[in-house]
């Protein structure tokens, strides 16, 4: 949370760490679509807030005006220290166009559905052990004790690293989460420790090669060419960062709906088919990523007297509950047919790790509703929701019911 | 009437083969692609056109065929 002051009108001033935004966002972006679709803030030295599908879409697809060069907000703007677009600190995501897609492609053949269909019995396996460490419990935490542990256990499993070292992993993927945004000097430091665990396991992996994503890193190709080592231990960071504040939110936010919303969690119970098109709807309503854009020149966009270097605040959960583009935006309906929600981002940046999130998604809520079929919010305001780009609860204590 | 995917369009996002993978498969790269030459039967026009309405790039195509 910052120690900005707070927030009287969104419309000219929005904050997505002001406390009224992080508890409950939805009124906000209903009322800015009412009464000023592209929202200004002077905060973070300047920005705007689309709030409707149709300005999250336009924006999304336009790479001519808008920059990738940094996706997350903060106060600073790119250095001479960062990588200039179109690379960029942690490609592909912070890429542009052409190189953008080179990037891509080197791993999305990892992340395909095929590969990614295979970890399932792993997956399921990983949750159930999960839940017998749970055993016994009247009382639960879904977040801190189930949610959390699932999207680093299976990374660490797809980048074939030892599963005895899974602690020493867990705390590596925090300090990365908590020092992507800190200043590059800092970061240096602060991911020695880091650098020095994957390097080793890249070299072993290098000495002993196997199927897993490091091997795959290592082989891939680039002009006929081996990846460089900071290319390799670079794109590893990135899946790690992209990969799991964002999973666990997501598994979070659907078992936190299942928890006050007993009809949909008995439906689900009932009717297991369901699971595929439930886990749709979850995205659309409580999708948990937010993304920045860098205006890349002075320009008049919709009216709005946009500068070089503001920020864009890229809200796919605000345009997700547009009454334009969705029926009944503001309800959820677990089966909802028609669902073109955009929680994976629209255009040349789509999740490369949709297919992975998914999957995820539903072994974990399938597991779960199994083990649980019936729970509730053992203290509705002991929930607390991550502030930020990334929305999910983080504490989510529930009591399981017979 | 033919379905198509515009590959140009397609970011792989994955919600037509999951929904119709008796029409849809996908390539390597996780892109949607049409099974065969994509003709549309009365059973199978349905639910093409469910696929197309979960599209969110807009890649899927429903076309007369000639
Ligand atoms: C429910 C969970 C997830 C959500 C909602 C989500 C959402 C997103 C969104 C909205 C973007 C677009 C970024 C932009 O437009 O700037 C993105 C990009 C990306 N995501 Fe995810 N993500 C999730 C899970 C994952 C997982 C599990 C992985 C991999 C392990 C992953 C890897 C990536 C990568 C590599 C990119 C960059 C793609 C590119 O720039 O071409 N994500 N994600
Ligand atoms: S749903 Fe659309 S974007 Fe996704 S794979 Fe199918 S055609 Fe491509």
């Amino acid at each position: 949370m910052t120690d900005n002051p707070l927030v009287q009108d969104f419309a000219t001033d929005w904050d997505h760490s002001d406390p009224q935004w992080v508890a409950d966002p939805y009124p906000i972006w209903e009322d800015l679509r009412q009464r000023c679709p592209v929202a200004h803030t002077d905060r973070y030295g300047g920005g705007w807030f689309p709030a409707t599908h149709a300005g999250v879409s336009e924006i999304a697809k336009d790479t001519t005006n808008f920059t990738s060069r940094n996706v997350v907000i903060g106060n600073g703007r790119p250095t001479e220290l960062d990588l200039p677009a179109p690379i960029g600190v942690a490609p592909p995501i912070t890429s542009d166009p052409p190189f953008h897609a080179i990037a891509r492609r080197l791993i999305l053949p990892a992340f395909a559905p095929g590969p990614i269909n295979a970890l399932e019995p792993m997956i399921r396996e990983l949750c159930s052990k999960l839940l017998d460490t749970m055993a016994g419990e009247d009382v639960v935490n879904a977040g801190t004790q189930y949610a959390q542990y699932i999207p680093p256990s299976v990374i660490r499993g797809m980048l074939g690293f030892p599963e005895e070292d899974i602690e020493q992993f867990l705390e590596f993927v925090h300090i990365i989460l908590e020092g992507i945004d800190h200043p590059e000097e800092e970061r240096i430091i602060e991911f020695e420790p880091v650098e020095k665990y994957f390097v080793a396991q890249i070299e072993e992996h290098m000495d002993s090669p196997r199927d897993d994503l490091t091997s795959y890193l290592l082989n891939a190709e680039l002009d006929g060419q081996n990846l460089a080592l900071e290319h390799v231990f670079g794109t590893m960071v990135l899946i790690l960062v992209a990969g799991i504040d964002t999973t666990w939110s997501a598994i979070g936010s659907a078992i936190w709906h299942l928890a006050h919303n007993p009809e949909d969690l008995a439906r689900l119970v009932n009717e297991p088919d369901l699971m595929p098109v439930a886990i749709e709807e979850f995205l659309r309503f409580y999708a948990p990523v937010t993304m920045a854009r860098l205006v890349k020149h002075d320009m008049e966009y919709q009216g709005c007297p946009m500068k070089e270097d503001d920020w864009i605040l890229l809200g796919f959960p605000a345009a997700n509950r547009d009454p334009v583009a969705f029926k009944d935006a503001d309800k959820f309906i677990i089966d909802r047919a028609e669902n073109r929600h955009v929680a994976f981002g629209l255009g040349i940046h789509r999740c490369a790790g949709s297919n992975l999130a998914r999957l995820e998604m539903r072994v974990a809520l399938e597991e779960f509703i199994k083990r649980y079929p019936r729970f509730e919010l053992a203290d509705s305001k002991a929930v607390t929701w991550a502030p930020g780009q990334i929305r999910g609860p983080r504490n989510l204590p529930i009591r399981i019911l017979q | 009437m033919k379905v198509r995917i515009d590959p140009e369009i397609c970011q792989g996002q994955g919600r037509c083969f999951s929904i119709a993978p008796q029409i849809f498969d996908f390539d390597e790269l996780g892109n949607g692609v049409v099974l065969g030459d994509g003709l549309l039967t009365s059973e199978t026009i349905e639910l093409a056109r469910l696929a197309q309405a979960n599209c969110p790039e807009h890649a899927v195509f429903i076309e007369d065929s000639p």
